[in-house]
């Protein structure tokens, strides 16, 4: 008998294919982010305001994962971008596998931002690299304040949290300041926005940010091209 | 929740090479979970199990060495098992202190009878 030691990504072929989306969305400027969270903490709702909010110009596009329905793309249809579904079939998290067949009819040069919203689901999406320039999770105020030390893994991977809902903090025991802390131990350097998409707060905020990243993502291009 | 997607990837990188190396009989997998990786490793070995059963691949075994979280910290260098996610380096205090174990999803070797 003997060994081979191997050292390989269980997830390589995933990995790979991620890896050749990272750099199609590298040459072409865009900014991509992959949009993480608990069933219900409010994704489809903040990109309705995000979309509603973005120049009609904006180059902007959204591929939505769920496990069944179109519902989510026809909600997200009616502010004019290009929206896809991509309809998983049961399974709990995109890969990147499923972006890459749903780019196929989208001509990236024409875009600026692909906004990937994946299946409600804390655990599985945070193993599965799409090629993003950053993960985003939402944690919304009806959730609980240890949600990040459950579920670690995914408030690690992303650069961003989004605390939703902020607009019910009045009403609910949520404790926001906990749930910062929290966070904060799982994920040190992590930024961290309050919004509320009902009412509005923090929207604002929160478009700088894409902004920011999209202006960052801009110059990475031009850095490599020259 | 996604631990028979896991089981399949492993398993097919198996099988791949096993077709690379004919002849070869692939008795054992090893793989490193890490602490971050958000896999149960108990529903990973049962997928596994109900995946190989009644197949060729029926007396494969999958070694799971679970990969605890090891931060590091960037003033003083030192290395230290974060535990209760306090990320405070506990020479000096240090708060941004960086993970450099526990992230692992790795196939580590194969065990071949010749």
């Amino acid at each position: 008998m003997s060994r081979v030691e191997v050292e390989k990504k269980v997830l390589n072929e995933n990995q790979i294919l991620a890896e050749q989306l990272r750099e199609r969305y590298r040459q072409h400027g865009i900014l991509c982010v992959n949009l993480i969270s608990a069933p219900g903490s409010g994704k489809t709702l903040l990109l309705e305001k995000t979309l509603e909010r973005m120049d009609k110009r904006a180059r902007v596009a959204v591929l939505t994962g769920d496990l069944q329905t179109e519902n989510d793309a026809q909600r997200l249809a009616k502010f004019g971008f290009p929206v896809k579904q991509i309809v998983t079939g049961g399974t709990c998290h995109l890969d990147a596998r499923m972006v890459e067949r749903h780019l196929v009819n989208w001509e990236l040069e024409e875009l600026d931002l692909l906004i990937v919203e994946n299946v409600g689901n804390l655990v599985c999406p945070s193993s599965y690299d799409l090629g993003e320039d950053a993960k985003i999770v939402l944690l919304s105020t009806t959730e609980g304040e240890d949600k990040p030390l459950k579920y670690p893994s995914i408030f690690f991977k992303s650069e961003l949290m989004l605390l939703t809902k902020i607009d019910l903090l009045p009403y609910v025991p949520f404790k926001a300041e906990v749930a910062k802390e929290n966070a904060r131990r799982v994920h040190p350097q992590m930024e961290i926005l309050d919004v509320s998409s009902t009412t509005g707060e923090g929207l604002d905020a929160w478009m700088a940010w894409l902004e920011a990243r999209q202006r960052k993502a801009k110059e990475k291009t031009k850095l490599v091209s020259a | 929740m996604h631990e028979l997607g896991i089981a399949s990837s492993i398993l097919e990188s198996v099988q791949s090479a096993a077709r690379r190396n004919p002849g070869a009989h692939i008795t054992k997998v090893g793989v490193k979970i890490g602490e971050l990786a958000g896999v149960d490793i108990d529903a990973l070995q049962f997928g596994f199990e109900c995946m190989v059963k009644d197949t060729e691949w029926e007396q494969l075994v999958l070694d799971v060495e679970s990969i605890p979280r090891v931060q590091r910290c960037p003033k003083c260098q030192h290395e230290f098992r974060m535990s209760d996610y306090d990320p405070q380096c506990p020479r000096c205090g240090e708060f941004a202190t960086q993970c450099i174990r526990g992230e692992e999803l790795d196939i580590a070797y194969m065990e071949v009878d010749e």
